[in-house]
């Protein structure tokens, strides 16, 4: 059977189809719909899990009872799995275990693009590079396989272009998952010093292992056209080559690392002139450079962003020496950033804070939107986590501003416990608010520890921000619904005067989950001054006409900009 | 090979709409690419998506200046992305402002005379009341398949097709949406000619 997959819904379906028994991961663009599909499927265990360290680490406690497992996240995901990635390449596998990142060249969705390549290398670990859906689902199945026969896990990268592109895939059936069992083997899973330096020569005469196969790995391949040019190339952008260069010879690498020397040594022998067409690093370049074979990629193709068939078109004019024709955009067309939805409960939080001297630590989340005016209510952001711990830095360099961490709800519990430990523990004179819609809401409502509810739909413990920041020493806890401004403003302002560490729970779900739509607001014309204080809400409900204010049709009734107004001119409508 | 670019505002239903054409293509018996935006980007934001399909697609995205269709949900995100229509192509565009909060708060404008400039820009160009069509079919978020209605009476896709493809994936509001696309397909049937 054929049909038209994401190429998220090929991943899960070659798990499902490699008989992967267990599955772990965080939600993050673009990798999130790969669990939630194969959890559709209902024969393989999946878990969302705090965090990808955790993801990584319970997928190769099931792989070591011998069953297929795998764990998926975004490429910033793998920093925070790297810890047992880089030891899990000692260790080896015993069922297969495969490592799914999926990269955001151009940023759609993340702090960075790195390249989550150089992990691979940096691991000593084989890589995989998908072209388009029917590879994504058939590499799942070959990344387990030779995880299996050379015991070491694989790390299978995609690109937000793959994951999120649609394309037609042939399906295949279930193979049976392995009935898992223990026997010790301490030399090969009990990474101390003693049995680690034995493994680590074993990494060495596997990456020798696999140097071989990958020169006859069948996915590794040349397509033979014209000799004068030979592109080396992997993923997806392959599809561009094959459009922007429509004569040349490809080779097309389905391995990336550890790389087929031998092969593209006589394939450069073979043509002319040989380009590497590849993403974000020249991960590719550099490697193929370093056997001495002269190629040229950078030059051409920019490493800033995504590359896509008009980078590809454009390197084809450097290359030729032709200047790549500026784009005929329309001139002064008003921008249309992302913004929080209309009644998004983290309005009013950032709308009081906006209103204080502080300093605002942000975290990852719906709500670094907030950064953006009118509200400007974030001053900082790295990664998952860093809100609480950088509004510590600043407090303990003696900053005489308040500062005041802001971290979402399933962001506390992927990163931000520890960090909060930290403010405890080192008396932080701190204000940390939790952000608590009870959802992980940019990448699309999964759940999380704190919802009550698995992956596998199941109901569960829920975790509770307010409990956790008590149990770790916290003894200012306070919980707000951040629809009472009022009743908001006075808290913050409380505990932002109080001399020690305190946590505020805004708690409010999300709307977007919960479609609980109240009946609208609209702005009483005679009452109105045109004062503009209500929009500096940022709602995009809220309209300037004219010298006055209207509220339009995708008002949800939440009430924030009837109470911000000071002429009491916007109610609730009539019947 | 025919080449639709979609554009338009996160929630007006982008990612189901080219769904449902690329579904639409494959099961007309076309090889098809699509591609769709997710996360940030969804949030009220400026969004496109792209749907190839012919004989063999490579690229999930269209070059600059090569799509066939440039189906706009809004009219300023039309004008937006209308360097990816090629000479010839067509701009299919629903008549529907979405004021940016860059706008409501009073930072930029909205363009005056946006229709003068869609003129301006496209030489074929198609206006949909889509709107009004989507609240005729009775829901006001069919918006998204009213356009398709439209850009269905260009593409060679068979109306059974359609059909069959709004039932599956949307199981839910099947009727509304069966008449939202035939509403956007009647209003814009002389529009080829
Ligand atoms: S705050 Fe009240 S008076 Fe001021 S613009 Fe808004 S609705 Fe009008
Ligand atoms: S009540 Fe006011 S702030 Fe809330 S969604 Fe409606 S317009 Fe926006």
């Amino acid at each position: 059977m054929r049909k038209v997959l994401s190429g998220n819904e090929a991943i899960a379906r070659g798990a499902y189809e490699a008989g992967v028994a267990v599955a772990a991961g965080y939600p993050g663009t673009p990798s999130t719909e790969i669990l939630e599909n194969l959890a559709g499927y209902g024969e393989v265990y999946c878990e969302w899990a705090p965090n990808e360290k955790v993801a990584l680490e319970v997928a190769a406690g099931a792989c070591w009872t011998g069953v297929r497992a795998m764990a998926t996240m975004k490429h910033v995901g793998l920093n925070v799995a790297a810890d047992p990635l880089m030891t899990l390449s000692y260790t080896g596998v015993r069922g297969g275990l495969v490592v799914v990142v999926a990269d955001d060249p151009g940023m759609y969705s993340s702090q960075n693009e790195q390249d989550s390549r150089n992990y691979a290398k940096f691991a000593k670990v084989p890589l995989l590079e998908p072209s388009d859906g029917q590879e994504a689902k058939d590499f799942v199945e070959v990344a387990l396989d030779i995880s299996e026969r050379f015991d070491t896990p694989v790390v299978l990268r995609s690109t937000t272009r793959l994951s999120h592109s649609r394309s037609v895939v042939a399906l295949g059936g279930r193979r049976s998952p392995q009935v898992p069992s223990f026997s010790k083997d301490p030399q090969k899973l009990v990474m101390l010093p003693l049995y680690a330096r034995g493994r680590r020569r074993k990494v060495e005469e596997r990456m020798r292992a696999l140097r071989e196969f990958s020169e006859r790995f069948p996915h590794n391949r040349i397509i033979w056209r014209e000799r004068k040019l030979g592109v080396v190339t992997s993923g997806v952008c392959y599809q561009y080559v094959e459009e922007a260069f429509p004569e040349a010879s490809v080779l097309k690498l389905a391995m990336t690392y550890p790389l087929p020397e031998g092969l593209i040594r006589s394939f450069a022998e073979q043509v002319e002139e040989v380009l590497v067409v590849e993403e974000l690093d020249p991960f590719l370049e550099e490697q193929v450079r370093s056997l001495g074979v002269r190629a040229e990629g950078r030059r051409y193709f920019s490493g800033i962003g995504e590359l896509g068939p008009d980078g590809v078109i454009r390197g084809r004019m450097r290359w030729e020496g032709r200047d790549p024709p500026e784009p005929r955009q329309e001139a002064d067309l008003p921008p249309r950033p992302p913004v929080m939805c209309p009644g998004c409960p983290h309005r009013g939080i950032f709308y009081v804070l906006s209103r204080m001297d502080v300093v605002i630590t942000g975290d990852i989340g719906c709500y670094t939107l907030a950064v953006f005016p009118p509200l400007n209510a974030m001053d900082t952001l790295i990664c998952m986590g860093a809100g609480i711990s950088a509004s510590m830095g600043m407090a303990k360099a003696g900053l005489k501003k308040p500062v005041v961490g802001v971290v979402g709800d399933s962001t506390f519990f992927h990163s931000g416990m520890t960090g909060l430990l930290d403010v405890a523990y080192n008396r932080g004179d701190v204000t940390i608010i939790v952000l608590d819609n009870g959802t992980t809401a940019m990448t699309g409502h999964q759940d999380h520890p704190g919802t009550g509810r698995t992956l596998m739909g199941e109901e569960t413990v829920e975790a509770r921000a307010e409990d956790i920041a008590r149990a770790l020493g916290v003894r200012r806890v306070r919980v707000v619904d951040p629809y009472d401004l009022s009743r908001t403003e006075a808290v913050l302002k409380e505990e932002v005067a109080s001399p020690e560490a305190s946590v505020v729970v805004s708690r409010r779900p999300c709307l977007l989950l919960t479609r609980e739509y109240g009946p609208r607001y609209e702005v009483s014309a005679e009452a109105c001054t045109g004062c503009g204080r209500c929009l500096r809400l940022g709602c995009p409900a809220l309209e300037k006409d004219g010298a006055k204010v209207r509220i339009n049709s995708l008002c949800t009734g939440c009430g924030l900009c009837a109470q911000v107004c000071r002429f009491g001119a916007i109610a609730r409508e009539e019947g | 090979m025919s080449d639709v670019v979609l554009a338009g505002v996160g929630g007006q239903g982008i990612v189901l709409a080219s769904k449902l054409l690329a579904e639409a293509a494959f099961r007309a018996g076309y090889d098809v690419k699509a591609n769709e935006v997710h996360g940030m980007a969804q949030r009220g934001g400026s969004v496109l998506a792209q749907v190839r399909f012919g004989e063999k697609v490579f690229s999930p995205l269209v070059p600059s200046g090569r799509a066939d269709f440039l189906v706009g949900l809004e009219e300023v995100e039309a004008l937006r992305y209308a360097g990816y229509l090629g000479d010839g192509g067509w701009a299919i565009v629903n008549r529907r402002k979405i004021v940016p909060v860059t706008v409501s708060s009073g930072s930029f404008r909205y363009p005056e005379d946006i229709e003068g400039r869609l003129r301006a820009r496209f030489e074929r160009l198609v206006l949909v009341e889509g709107e009004r069509l989507a609240r005729e079919a009775g829901n006001a978020r069919t918006e998204n398949v009213v356009l398709l209605g439209a850009l269905s009476n260009f593409l060679d896709i068979p109306l059974g097709i359609w059909e069959e493809v709004i039932a599956h994936l949307v199981p839910r509001s099947t009727e509304a949406n069966l008449k939202a696309f035939s509403l956007g397909r009647d209003a814009t049937v002389e529009a080829r000619l």
